[in-house]
């Protein structure tokens, strides 16, 4: 019987209402008991000491771009899953504009096996909405289900169509699992490359209005309440968007939503100097758009946070901003960047980010995980709130670089992983 | 005072100083263009490379002229003679170049910011010589010599950019470089093609032309481009010149004395009739003659020339 016992920490489990000074004791990749000053069993227990760090359930990000198949040398299911557990994610789910598109069971198959053979965090494959992600024909749901999939999605382009999304929502129904759309429209982003604004006006950058994503988003949240699926918004970025799914939430509508790290803390000035490692789809918006964010996340509008970790070679960055690729990555980045800017920037408690960045996100997919209770798969991230740190990109697990957060000085990261009772990451 | 900048990439980073230090220095150039012998050894032994991205004729041309009359060494690549049809990304191409020493860059690209990161990259001195919708510096400094020519002054002229202003790297130049001078600058053309956000930089938005000819001391008549047509910005070329055109009836309507620039090249009957073009109120043909002075003021400056040198080096070669 394998046992581990993680003691002297504070334990943070905001779905069971624990918070305090409690040894946690795993067996057998569950957690077997939690209570205080806990016996190793006789010397049986490996022993995790915690004194003065902070264990909480395993981080989750739900949206999560691994490049495999397609583009090895961006990222693999394996650095992608070193990655994460460097930046003390226990589960991942990833997203398929892959290439080929991962729009089938036997790609669904691919990626789970690639993920068992990295065997560092869990990985839950979203599948695509509709064949080849052209916004068409649906593609099999059923098969991916059956393969593994938890959502779907044609994230990376948004289901323009509001004809194949109804029906997308309404099949979905036999399944009863989210359908995740990137809410922009195609039409109005045109060959927009940042936001519309002053900076865009100038740069001499083609600008995106937010409401291109604000329209979909309305648009979305009727088609969810006429047919009453679960939809979930990916990387949300305007406030009037934040405002929609609000209102749409109130009137009992499943619609969920979640927030990248950078869109609530960095705004379109990024992109001053023509910075590639600030564009991305949606783009960075401006004050006020991210300071609705932040409250989005404070009152549950927006039930999580979530990377869009999206890896792309130095030489796809490095060249004039409108040729470069959109998206930067954010495994490494999202709990230091998501806890200094929340948490220490008083906008939630460290319960909310807990449950923002683990509870909500398993419960959206319906994961196992994002839970401590007694016979609860034991997926535990230890975090040390304490120390400061400067973000180094040359130190990334990631097969890529290109982050917007290089240099940034934080506070607070993992400094270990544990997934099913296996510790996978230390610091 | 000398001119300290490595690189000329727009007239938004530029001082009110530094620009007029440009347009002094290009006055006793511009009678060099003007004797038999129209050359000075100023950039002897120098070389530059032309890189034009984009098809140009005017600017490209003008810049040749400014360094062959100043004795530099120029090479002309243009985009269907370089690597970059090759698949030579944009930082291997200047990496290239350099490695053959070259002492500045000239370079024309539709990618706003492509100067900017190219001057990050290599040791020359870059001169952006036009970069997608973001700015056009030394047009915007031969419109200002131009029209400073013209009054005698820049400061408290009020001078009003007429057309496509989104998608216009001129007009963003002469929106910084004329603020900077005191100038009151407006913009006036169809709303699709006018971003709004541009009068928080303090631009007056003049949505009729007709307001705009009350007021005006100066117009900047951009060129429309066909393209912008088929992309629903306007209905058509004909509803444009209605609107927005400038025409003999609407300066007389007027009635006031209005001084127009045109970058070029004219669209005669869209933007601008012929009668206006070829008529007494226009200096566009001054502006090319100012832009080899500009341009030659440019390269004299960035080469590390002082700006009272320039009467002394256009001395130079009458003896």
């Amino acid at each position: 019987m394998e046992r581990l016992l993680i003691r002297g920490g504070r334990l943070l489990d905001p779905k069971n209402k624990v918070d305090g000074q409690f040894d946690l004791l795993i067996e057998n990749g569950k957690v077997a008991q939690v209570g205080r000053n806990l016996p190793d069993g006789g010397g049986g227990a490996r022993i995790l000491e915690a004194k003065g760090k902070t264990v909480v359930p395993g981080l989750i990000d739900m949206h999560v771009h691994l490049r495999e198949p397609g583009r090895p040398d961006e990222e693999t299911v394996e650095s992608g899953c070193r990655a994460a557990v460097a930046g003390g994610f226990t589960a991942l789910g990833v997203m398929p504009n892959t290439d080929p598109v991962t729009d089938n069971q036997a790609a669904i198959g691919y990626i789970i096996r690639e993920a068992i053979r990295a065997g560092n965090s869990r990985v839950y494959p979203v599948g695509a909405i509709t064949k080849g992600i052209k916004g068409e024909s649906l593609a099999e749901m059923g098969a991916m289900l059956d393969a593994g999939a938890v959502a779907f999605t044609d994230d990376g382009h948004c289901v323009a169509s509001a004809e194949v999304m109804r029906k997308a929502l309404t099949y979905s129904l036999i399944f009863g699992v989210p359908m995740i759309q990137h809410c922009e429209d195609p039409t109005l982003v045109g060959d927009g490359v940042m936001n519309e604004g002053l900076m865009s006006a100038r740069l001499g950058l083609a600008g995106i209005p937010a409401e291109s994503e604000e329209i979909i988003v309305y648009r979305d949240c009727a088609l969810a309440r006429l047919t009453g699926a679960r939809l979930h918004i990916a990387h949300i970025s305007g406030r009037r968007s934040v405002e929609v799914v609000r209102r749409f939430k109130e009137e009992g509508v499943k619609v969920t939503a979640e927030a990248t790290p950078h869109h609530f803390t960095l705004t379109e000035e990024e992109v001053e100097g023509y910075n590639t490692n600030a564009k991305m789809a949606p783009p960075l918006r401006s004050r006020a758009d991210l300071e609705a964010l932040r409250q989005g996340l404070a009152d549950g509008t927006i039930d999580c946070i979530a990377s869009d970790h999206a890896p792309h070679h130095y030489d796809e960055k490095e060249t004039a901003f409108a040729d470069a690729p959109n998206g930067v990555i954010g495994l490494e980045t999202s709990f230091p960047v998501s806890y200094t800017e929340l948490v220490l920037g008083g906008v939630l408690d460290l319960n909310t980010l807990i449950t923002r960045m683990s509870v909500t996100p398993a419960a959206i997919l319906k994961l196992p995980g994002g839970s401590l209770g007694q016979g609860d798969q034991a997926d535990v991230t230890v975090l040390d709130l304490d120390t400061d740190w400067e973000i180094d990109k040359s130190k990334f697990n990631s097969k890529s670089r290109n982050t917007p957060f290089h240099g940034r000085k934080v506070r607070g990261r993992a400094v270990a992983t544990i997934v099913g009772g296996r510790q996978v990451w230390k610091l | 005072m000398q001119f300290t900048r490595k690189h000329l990439l727009g007239l938004e980073e530029l001082t009110a100083d530094e620009i007029r230090m440009i347009l002094d220095t290009s006055v006793p150039f511009k009678e060099i263009s003007e004797r038999q012998i129209k050359k000075v050894p100023v950039l002897r032994g120098k070389t530059i490379i032309n890189l034009f991205f984009e098809p140009s004729t005017r600017t490209r041309t003008s810049f040749e002229f400014a360094e062959k009359r100043l004795s530099a060494d120029t090479i002309n690549v243009g985009i269907s003679q370089s690597s970059v049809v090759k698949g030579e990304t944009l930082v291997d191409t200047a990496r290239n170049l350099e490695a053959m020493r070259i002492d500045m860059v000239v370079i024309r690209h539709s990618a706003s910011g492509a100067p900017a990161f190219l001057s990050r990259r290599i040791d020359s001195n870059v001169i952006n010589a036009g970069d997608g919708w973001h700015e056009h510096p030394t047009q915007g400094l031969l419109d200002m010599l131009t029209i400073r020519d013209h009054f005698g002054r820049l400061e408290g002229l009020k001078v009003v950019i007429v057309g496509d202003i989104l998608h216009s790297r001129v007009a963003r130049s002469n929106i910084w470089g004329l603020k900077k001078m005191g100038a009151e600058v407006g913009v006036c053309g169809p709303p699709t093609l006018v971003p709004r956000a541009i009068a928080s930089l303090g631009v007056k938005i003049y949505p009729r032309i007709e307001d705009v000819l009350a007021e005006a001391d100066v117009l900047n008549v951009l060129r429309i481009q066909l393209e912008r047509m088929h992309s629903n910005m306007f209905p058509s070329l004909g509803e444009y010149n209605k609107l927005y055109g400038i025409t003999t009836a609407k300066l007389e309507k007027a009635g006031r004395d209005v001084l127009i620039l045109h970058p070029g090249p004219m669209n005669r009957g869209v933007e601008i009739d012929s009668d206006v073009a070829d008529g007494g109120h226009q200096v566009i043909l001054k502006q090319v003659t100012n832009g080899v002075a500009v341009r030659m003021a440019v390269l004299f400056l960035l080469s590390g020339g002082i700006p009272a040198g320039a009467s002394e080096a256009a001395r130079m070669s009458e003896s």
